[in-house]
């Protein structure tokens, strides 16, 4: 085979993701429709937002609080909820399993990037979620009468980019840490340190404009805000268009930082799994 | 025209460190801070070449490094140093014409999607290899078809025998046409209607279209009835590389006469006939040289009260012991 064919084939490899995309999401819904009640479960360890949404009413019943009144609350979390449920990723605990169980000789056996297989088991998930997501979009709508939705359409279309960023940051920083597992068999510990940072700074248990103002510029240098806060202040109507813009690029930046940390670590992972056990 | 070498294994190599620890709670402290290591040859500077559409059997005891070898030439293990090429790629670059042209079973390990039927995992590998439709359709019906499958592909894997599974396994695994199988341990925990049923499915299979195959199996069955040509690896060396008959001939030329008697006869009476391997009242198992057989065994028909006779080769469980022995033996003696 010539060098150029060579070079050809792996490129289209690369996107060999991309055209059996479609087929990949159809049986990975399938999967997810097989494990619906797991899933069902899994999304109720997810409703810390609807936790925290009576207490902070509840603080808010003498005035408001940081500029935030129980309307905006309200929208707050149930948006927070909704982020949350669009961009949940598990592959971190599927990377982890496979290497203690040593099954992902199989999946490195494929003509294709375990990264798509790992992105399409998340991606196939949502619209189950959505069966849950939908109805509470539409209480905050009904509940706050529209009042906190963003009222430039231009955000709104930004607010999907926002939302699609931050799925992008949860996959990228998964599969960073769940491929630690190849260093260390098991990084489930790290998955856990993720999830506190995520937990405390990204806006999901306190908005983060109710932060002391000590820490209140903090989230802004860490990925967790854009994972989370940035596309929920986004959609709850707290950003202009030009501060959309500023955290957008700056989201992006988190992207492209992650899904580099995620290929550097992915690849010097794989050769270490390699030497050693495969 | 001899088919060219399609498995060039040149020198191949491969060490492990392994971390070392004395037991108690002393020792686990100072690991802590310093560990220490040993290095273990898994596999020892072996050579061979196999050709396209041979079958060849990987031998050896546990540990001895037939699964360490099958995964470098798959890809999934890295040499240490040494080489090796399948069909013409280097495995562990995983180029995706490599990984279109083989394809690994792993009897312990399983891609099938577990809550899902079989048909939505041959699904997924029609995608991901991009196999025509057309192509698709056919092959799964002759995979189906050969594994006498039929209406099991539609049925969760979940409630699936093992056997079951593994004739599925099996399709998932061919669907894209490998012209190289790599099998390791096919039919572990199969019963035995079920591991005749694999074996006559891959030598099938490996007849209609010409693949190599490189099988390791712990049952001497597999090997025998798949491979007329075995390689025996212990401890990481290659100790034989031949036929079943040629290895049997060389390390035990003896053949075995298993007599069974209409009365009892004494041991004494049988030894004149050659070694005894077993005796019971009416029935023998004596060891002649293959040289004398006919002599002997024309002596025994015309002395002994005999209601069958039957005349083997030593079992090849008996001659890899035999050979295992002797190549540590030289091993230690140098």
């Amino acid at each position: 085979m010539s060098p150029r064919t060579i070079r050809e084939r792996t490129l289209a490899a690369r996107f060999r993701g991309l055209t059996a995309l479609p087929t990949m999401m159809r049986i990975g819904f399938h999967e997810a429709m097989a494990y619906r009640a797991e899933l069902f479960v899994w999304m109720l360890t997810t409703t810390m937002p609807l936790v925290m949404l009576p207490l902070w009413l509840a603080v808010a019943e003498t005035g408001p609080v940081g500029g935030y009144d129980g309307d905006h609350f309200v929208a707050y979390f149930l948006v927070a909820f909704v982020v949350r449920q669009l961009t949940a990723v598990w592959a971190s605990y599927t990377l982890n399993y496979e290497v203690v169980h040593g099954t992902l000789a199989m999946r490195l056996m494929r003509p294709v990037h375990p990264f798509w297989s790992y992105a399409v088991e998340s991606l196939s998930a949502i619209p189950l979620r959505l069966v849950i997501a939908l109805p509470v979009s539409l209480i905050v709508l009904v509940v706050t009468a529209g009042r906190h939705l963003p009222s430039d359409p231009a955000v709104m279309l930004l607010g999907l980019l926002a939302i699609a960023g931050a799925w992008c940051i949860a996959f990228f920083a998964n599969v960073a840490i769940g491929a630690l597992s190849l260093f260390t068999q098991s990084s489930l510990k790290l998955v856990d340190a993720w999830l506190a940072g995520y937990f405390v700074m990204s806006g999901y248990l306190v908005p983060l404009s109710l932060f002391p103002p000590a820490i209140r510029d903090l989230p802004n240098w860490l990925p967790f805000r854009y994972q989370l806060g940035f596309p929920v202040e986004l959609w709850t109507g707290a950003l202009d268009r030009d501060a959309v813009f500023v955290q957008l690029g700056a989201q992006w930046c988190w992207v492209a930082t992650l899904a580099c940390l995620a290929a550097i670590v992915w690849n010097r992972g794989l050769a270490r799994f390699s030497a050693v056990s495969g | 025209m001899t088919p060219g070498p399609d498995i060039v294994v040149s020198k191949l190599r491969k060490e492990y460190r392994v971390a070392k620890r004395e037991p108690g709670f002393a020792a686990a402290f100072r690991a802590l801070f310093r560990r220490s290591y040993e290095k273990v040859v898994a596999v020892d500077d072996i050579d061979f070449h196999i050709a396209a559409g041979e079958r060849v059997g990987f031998l050896g005891p546990n540990g001895a490094g037939k699964t360490t070898t099958l995964k470098m030439l798959a890809g999934l293990l890295h040499p240490t140093s040494g080489s090796c090429t399948v069909s013409g790629f280097v495995p562990r670059e995983r180029r995706t014409a490599f990984l279109e042209s083989v394809t690994l079973v792993l009897g312990q390990k399983q891609q099938l999607l577990w809550d899902l039927p079989p048909v939505d995992t041959f699904e997924l590998n029609r995608a991901i290899y991009q196999i025509p439709r057309k192509d698709f359709d056919a092959r799964v019906a002759e995979l189906v078809t050969l594994l006498d499958l039929g209406d099991l592909v539609n049925k969760p894997t979940r409630e699936l025998s093992l056997g079951e599974r593994m004739k599925c396994e099996l399709v998932a695994a061919l669907l894209h046409g490998p012209r190289v199988l790599f099998l390791d341990e096919p039919t572990i925990g199969l019963d035995v209607t079920m591991q005749a049923t694999v074996r006559d499915f891959v030598r099938a299979y490996n007849e209609r279209h010409g693949a190599t195959l490189v099988l390791t199996s712990h049952y001497m069955e597999d090997v025998l009835a798949l491979c007329p040509r075995i390689l025996v690896i212990d401890k990481g060396a290659l100790s034989y590389d031949g036929s079943v008959e040629a290895l049997v001939s060389r390390v035990r030329p003896d053949k075995r006469i298993t007599a069974r008697l209409a009365k009892p006869v004494e041991r004494a009476d049988l030894e004149r006939f050659g070694v005894i391997i077993a005796h019971e009242p009416t029935r023998a198992v004596i060891s002649v040289p293959q040289a004398e057989l006919a002599e002997r065994a024309q002596a025994m028909l015309a002395s002994l009260p005999l209601l069958d006779f039957e005349v083997a080769s030593a079992p090849l469980e008996e001659v890899l012991s035999e050979l295992f022995a002797r190549t540590r033996a030289a091993r230690e003696s140098a």
